[in-house]
């Protein structure tokens, strides 16, 4: 067991600076109008830095400094924006521990997740687009004798990106990575919530990138992510976040008439078929593990398992089994290795899980363990920590139609197949599901008829590379986290071209 | 944060007069507005002109209600509109009031960060919803099939 010191304390792995400003054109750029905000830990509740306040003066100088720079960038070879990739990589994953502390600090997840999943996976998420460039082939059609379609990737140019608060740095990476690899300048708006880490990683590599291939500008969605969104010197718009933002952003998109991908959240289902309950093995203590990841990253996931479909068959047991399981993992100090469960990342996310949770109550759910707020002390009693909470009812209830982004989830039972896959689709998302099931038959069909772009099959929250992510329904648009992204950041040209020297004969 | 207490009651429904054909009866509002949120949209209007809001799902700043101008947000045919809110339209994805229909909504705010596009994340507030399960009486007193309007 660790427990990192806090940063300001002498023995922190970083140190922060009191006041940051954007990073536009390779350079540290005040905000034009010099206005900032305060930065809380969510650790603590406390502040520990100030963040540009921007407006769309400084989203504009940005997307001048990304337009000088994307033409010289776009041109590059694969193999140079390959290797500029990897060494980001590598930058990060030797600084690995002291961005793992910064995240924690900024977002309040538990530093055993920042250093086991979020560093690592952003730091494979440039390398694995760095091959998938350096491997992308285009296309020779061969039409007839003497005419051939070539067809060429090239960059979109400019782009602009919005990224979310729960994973602050490998949401940049998932953005950002295919972005750059495919030749594009970048205008990235981090959330308000958690700014710092991408300010951090910025720095880190400023010198790997031409200047205004990458720039951050930081503020509030309406201030800076309005006039990046709507700016019409942008090629293509990407968002994670929620429906009625993504629906703005679609629409923005249209005035331009440019290509968004979107990410917007799900109402994962967690399927619990009978016989993962046949022998008291490996296998069933795996299940109750994935049953309590809806508590990973404080629930603050896009895909949380946040609805348990258990067969009623095995309910009683499985449930008591699970609750036992979910009840070893309480909200602790974040710094702490030993912590699975860190704290909610800013005051308004703790109101509106506390609010669902409230609903739950009175739409008459079963609190089966927790149910609350927790009481902290240590200097975390004003930071904003939920109790791992389990609600039992049935799925017309709101606990399990809405995302609460918190760790609650909602149970019930099914009977029988045809049942459990008709409550797993009953939602208007379709972003993540889970199965679990020794039988391998049960195990595909569930699968295939689950809508939704990730099944997890037998184990669940894992994000590898190579692995396609993205969403049915409401879930949004297109695929990250794959080959595929780059598709999203390029254009075809296509070249059609004759070798047959004779005219055509029209004219 | 507003307790229970703050929530504006629903203008009494008039009497009707004695010669006059009844009149039917008063429906509950299906979505409310606290003190401290009406202070915040009358401050919001202030410096932005009309607003309107329209309730997110999904996820990070989803499940909460995104505050605009008037207009800003296009509703359209998948849209309903749930009533008003000291003077704004409420909107929701139809979908989605389908699964709440059975509640009834209070606009609230809380101190917080962000959300969205939402105009009140500058003043560093958050609308918030909170939510009361309709009783017996007002299930009989609402139309649950179709109460709202829908847009398009």
């Amino acid at each position: 067991m660790t427990t990192y010191a806090r940063p300001g304390s002498a023995d922190s792995p970083v140190s922060f600076q009191s006041r940051y400003a954007n990073f536009i054109g390779g350079d540290w750029v005040d905000p034009v109008k010099g206005n900032y905000f305060e930065n809380p830990s969510p650790v603590t509740g406390h502040t520990f830095c100030e963040i540009p306040r921007s407006t769309a003066e400084d989203i504009e100088k940005a997307l001048d400094a990304a337009h000088k720079a994307a033409p010289g960038w776009g041109k590059t070879s694969p193999a140079d924006r390959a290797h500029a990739l990897n060494r980001m990589a590598d930058r990060l994953e030797e600084n690995l521990e002291r961005f793992a502390v910064a995240e924690t600090w900024d977002n309040g997840k538990a530093v055993r997740e920042t250093l086991a999943a979020d560093m690592p996976l952003a730091v494979d998420h440039f390398r694995y687009f760095a091959a998938c460039i350096r491997a992308q082939e285009g296309g020779i059609s061969q039409l007839d004798e003497d005419t051939v379609a070539y067809h060429f990737h090239e960059p979109l140019g400019v782009v602009g990106q919005i990224i979310p608060w729960n994973f602050p740095l490998l949401m940049a990476a998932w953005k950002l990575a295919p972005a750059l690899a495919a030749g594009n300048a970048v205008v990235l708006k981090p959330a308000e919530q958690t700014p710092v880490s991408i300010l951090m990683f910025a720095e880190m590599i400023a010198d790997l990138l031409p200047a205004g291939v990458l720039n951050v500008v930081n503020g509030f969605g309406i201030e800076a992510g309005k006039p990046l969104a709507t700016n019409e010197r942008i090629r293509k718009v990407a968002f994670t976040g929620e429906t009625t933002t993504g629906r703005l952003i679609m629409q923005y998109a249209s005035e331009n008439i440019i290509p968004v991908t979107l990410e917007l959240g799900g109402k994962s289902p967690n399927i619990f078929f009978a016989d993962v309950w046949d022998a008291d093995d490996d296998f069933r203590s795996k299940a109750l593990e994935g049953f309590t990841m809806f508590a990973l990253n404080q629930g603050e996931v896009c895909t949380c398992p946040s609805r348990a479909l258990v067969a009623r068959g095995i309910y009683d047991d499985f449930m008591a089994a699970a609750v036992d399981r979910v009840e070893q993992a309480r909200p602790g100090d974040p710094l702490d290795t030993d912590t699975r469960v860190g704290a909610q990342a800013s005051r308004d996310q703790l109101e509106k899980i506390l609010s669902y949770i409230d609903i739950g109550k009175k739409e008459g759910a079963k609190v089966l363990t927790g149910g609350g707020r927790a009481e902290m002390n240590g200097g975390l009693q004003d930071g904003f920590y939920v109790e791992p909470t389990v609600f039992q009812g049935d799925n017309g209830m709101r606990v399990f139609q809405e995302e609460i982004f918190g760790p609650v989830v909602s149970v019930t039972g099914f009977d029988g197949y045809d049942e459990a896959i008709s409550i797993a689709n009953d939602t208007l998302y379709g972003l993540g599901a889970g199965v679990w099931s020794r039988n391998m038959h049960t195990a595909y069909r569930a699968g295939r008829d689950i809508e939704a772009g990730r099944v997890w099959t037998n184990c669940y929250h894992l994000y590898p590379a190579h692995a396609a992510f993205g969403g049915y329904k409401q879930s949004g648009i297109g695929r990250e986290n794959h080959r595929m992204m780059l598709d999203h950041y390029q254009q075809t040209k296509n070249l059609l071209v004759s070798y047959d020297p004779k005219p055509m004969g029209f004219f | 944060m507003a307790g229970g207490e703050a929530v504006a009651t629903p203008a009494p429904a008039a009497e009707p007069a004695a010669d006059a054909a009844p009149e039917p009866q008063h429906e509950p509002k299906r979505v409310e507005v606290t003190a401290e949120a009406r202070d915040l949209i009358s401050q919001l209007r202030e410096m932005h002109g009309d607003l309107m809001f329209h309730q997110s799902g999904g996820c990070c700043d989803g499940s909460s209600p995104m505050c605009y101008q008037d207009g800003e947000f296009k509703v359209g045919g998948s849209d309903v509109l749930l009533g008003e809110v000291a003077g704004c339209p409420f909107y929701m994805g139809a979908a989605q009031w389908k699964l709440w229909k059975h509640t009834r909504l209070i606009l609230d705010v809380v101190d917080g960060r962000g959300g969205g596009f939402s105009l009140e994340a500058p003043e560093g507030k958050r609308f918030l919803i909170r939510s009361e399960v309709m009783d017996d009486d007002e299930r009989a007193r609402i139309d649950l099939s179709c109460p709202v309007r829908r847009m398009g």
